[in-house]
């Protein structure tokens, strides 16, 4: 997913000469096709996210659209001040692709670990933020991202992420996509979740449940009246996200329930990270165990909403 | 060093604002009005009537709570009427108390929390060279605010990138909001600092016209890497009450006898 994103950027590049590149000091070789193309547009700017975030702001107020890389949490905890000063008090089209959304940094522990950027990204007003699922969709995503005029967060996750948009989906900023319809249930789900919650969806159907999965890209401004639309006739809705619960998606359809339709609020059921740190290394797999954000964990939760 | 007519008028307008919002940060804004009075009536190319001129020089203020020195020579260069500074922090002023871009005509950039400047201005300078522009950048920093981080981040960068169009102001009154810099946190040796951070570095007394016409007639002082200048200043200026008083940093609750001995300062 990364590399798709990074791909793009230096495609975008090619017909945009407003798109920039900066990087913080990110690996040997990344986007070097592109630094030898437009060398003027490419910088790496070492180990100062604050600045970064700044620099960018400098240059997208002089009609410039930076697109800025590097680890997710260095992104959002590090120069929070700089993201809601520079970059969302002056609303500017700054691009903040943030790698290792959740658990991807599970061995690098707690400091690597972005698991409330969601929530705080989302917290800050003109703040688009968004977590494609794969590297399709991820594509797709963001050649619709140079002319959108606010800053935007986009989270990636591990990449080699099972492939499991359409391009009949279309991915719409602003726009919820059901990827699946079900007359007994639905999971709201973000990032990679939605594979772990279509695989569910398949194990739930082996037990005669019949579960849909609506796939929300864009976080902010969350698609509440799609949202809504997919889970008003079910029974049961399981949101599902590799973030805290706090702050993310879940919070998202429960805040836009209660304010549009709270009879909706008492079928909903949300699985996320507790509102503790990773206490654990591994992988990423193994600390989604450890969260209990497994398949095992989405089907249970959806039967046991379902049967009430 | 005494004040001349044009520097007690543009005190005169910062304190009709404060008398307008009933507070301000008077220690701060006095001690950069000569540093903005050369660099508008001097240095830089704007156009009060255009003032998305694509050319102009860009000047930001950093140090956002010194707004009221800069609303006085924006209203007195026509940004905007000089009658509308009495407005000051009032609810639905453009003028508030710190600087905002697309509210305040000839502000180019919403700075208030510190360290901000510098990185914008960086990122702006590298956007003029990437357009082919001759503008230049000028960031002013206050003392205080060059405890940032942020801001020796930025200083590395701008020496990397060579950037002669920027130069970095220091307005270096010696004071912060607790008391001395020196006792807060020491900046000495500022002039070293910039130089190992790769600037070109002079010095200048702050208050001085024609030192300062002279200092930024030298710019840029390399082709090859970005200027600085360290100006040093009075807190307070041409107020005796205030000067060097860390209690004039920011004052609210000004009463009429307050504002008349201030008006006295500048028969």
């Amino acid at each position: 997913m990364r590399k798709t994103a990074l791909e793009c950027i230096h495609k975008l590049a090619q017909v945009d000469e407003r798109v920039v590149f900066i990087g913080s000091d990110l690996g040997p070789g990344v986007l070097d096709k592109m630094k030898v193309e437009f060398p003027a547009r490419f910088f790496m700017e070492g180990v100062s996210e604050q600045y970064i975030v700044g620099m960018s702001a400098g240059l997208a107020m002089e009609g410039f659209i930076p697109y800025v890389n590097t680890i997710a949490t260095f992104l959002t905890r590090r120069c929070y001040e700089q993201v809601a000063v520079d970059l969302c008090i002056h609303d500017l089209p700054v691009r903040l692709i943030a790698n290792g959304g959740g658990g991807v940094y599970a061995p690098l522990g707690p400091t690597h670990l972005a698991i409330e950027d969601i929530a705080i990204m989302r917290a800050l007003p003109n703040m688009t933020v968004v977590a494609p699922c794969d590297a399709d969709e991820m594509n797709r995503l963001m050649m619709s991202t140079v002319d959108w005029p606010h800053p935007m967060y986009i989270r990636l996750g591990k990449g080699g992420d099972k492939v499991v948009s359409k391009e009949e989906f279309g991915c719409e900023l602003g726009k919820a996509i059901q990827m699946r319809s079900g007359i007994d249930g639905v999971f709201v789900t973000t990032g990679v979740m939605t594979q772990l919650a279509l695989d569910s969806a398949d194990l739930l159907k082996e037990k005669g449940i019949d579960v849909g999965v609506v796939h929300v890209h864009t976080l902010k401004p969350f698609d509440a009246e799609g949202v809504i639309e997919a889970i008003e006739r079910v029974k049961s809705v399981v949101t599902v996200e590799e973030h805290i619960v706090n702050g993310g998606l879940g919070t998202a359809l429960l805040e836009s329930c209660s304010e549009q339709r709270p009879d909706l609020l008492g079928k909903i059921a949300r699985i996320g990270i507790s509102d503790k740190f990773a206490t654990e290394y591994g992988s990423q797999n193994s600390l989604l165990k450890h969260w209990g954000i497994t398949s095992d964990k989405l089907v249970n939760v959806m039967m046991k909403k379902i049967r009430g | 060093m005494s004040l001349d007519d044009r520097s007690k008028l543009l005190r005169r307008y910062v304190v009709d604002a404060m008398r307008g919002g009933g507070r301000g940060h008077l220690g701060s804004s006095m001690s950069m009005i000569e540093v903005l009075r050369v660099l508008y009536d001097s240095v830089l190319k704007f156009d009060a009537l255009d003032p998305e001129l694509a050319d102009r020089d860009r000047f930001i203020l950093s140090k956002g709570h010194g707004c009221l020195a800069l609303y006085a020579i924006l209203a007195d260069k026509g940004f905007f009427p000089v009658s509308e500074l009495e407005s000051f922090c009032l609810p639905t002023s453009r003028l508030g108390g710190h600087p905002e871009r697309g509210k305040v005509p000839g502000v180019e950039a919403s700075t208030g929390a510190l360290g901000h400047g510098v990185p914008i201005g960086v990122g702006i300078s590298l956007a003029m060279r990437l357009q082919k522009r001759k503008s230049r950048v000028f960031v002013l920093t206050g003392d205080g605010e060059i405890n940032e981080g942020s801001n020796w981040e930025a200083a590395m960068a701008a020496a990397k990138h060579k950037l002669s169009n920027l130069t970095v102001l220091v307005d270096y009154n010696k004071l912060q909001s607790y008391g001395r810099t020196a006792d807060v946190l020491d900046l000495e040796p500022l002039s070293d600092k910039f130089k190992s951070f790769g600037f070109i570095t002079h010095e200048v007394d702050g208050h001085d016209i024609s030192a300062l016409e002279k200092i930024f007639k030298k710019l840029p002082f390399s082709k090859e890497a970005p200027s600085a200048i360290i100006c040093h200043t009075v807190k307070g200026k041409g107020f005796p009450f205030a000067e060097g008083n860390p209690e004039w940093h920011h004052k609210s609750g000004l009463t009429e006898d307050d504002f008349r001995k201030m008006y006295e300062c500048l028969q």
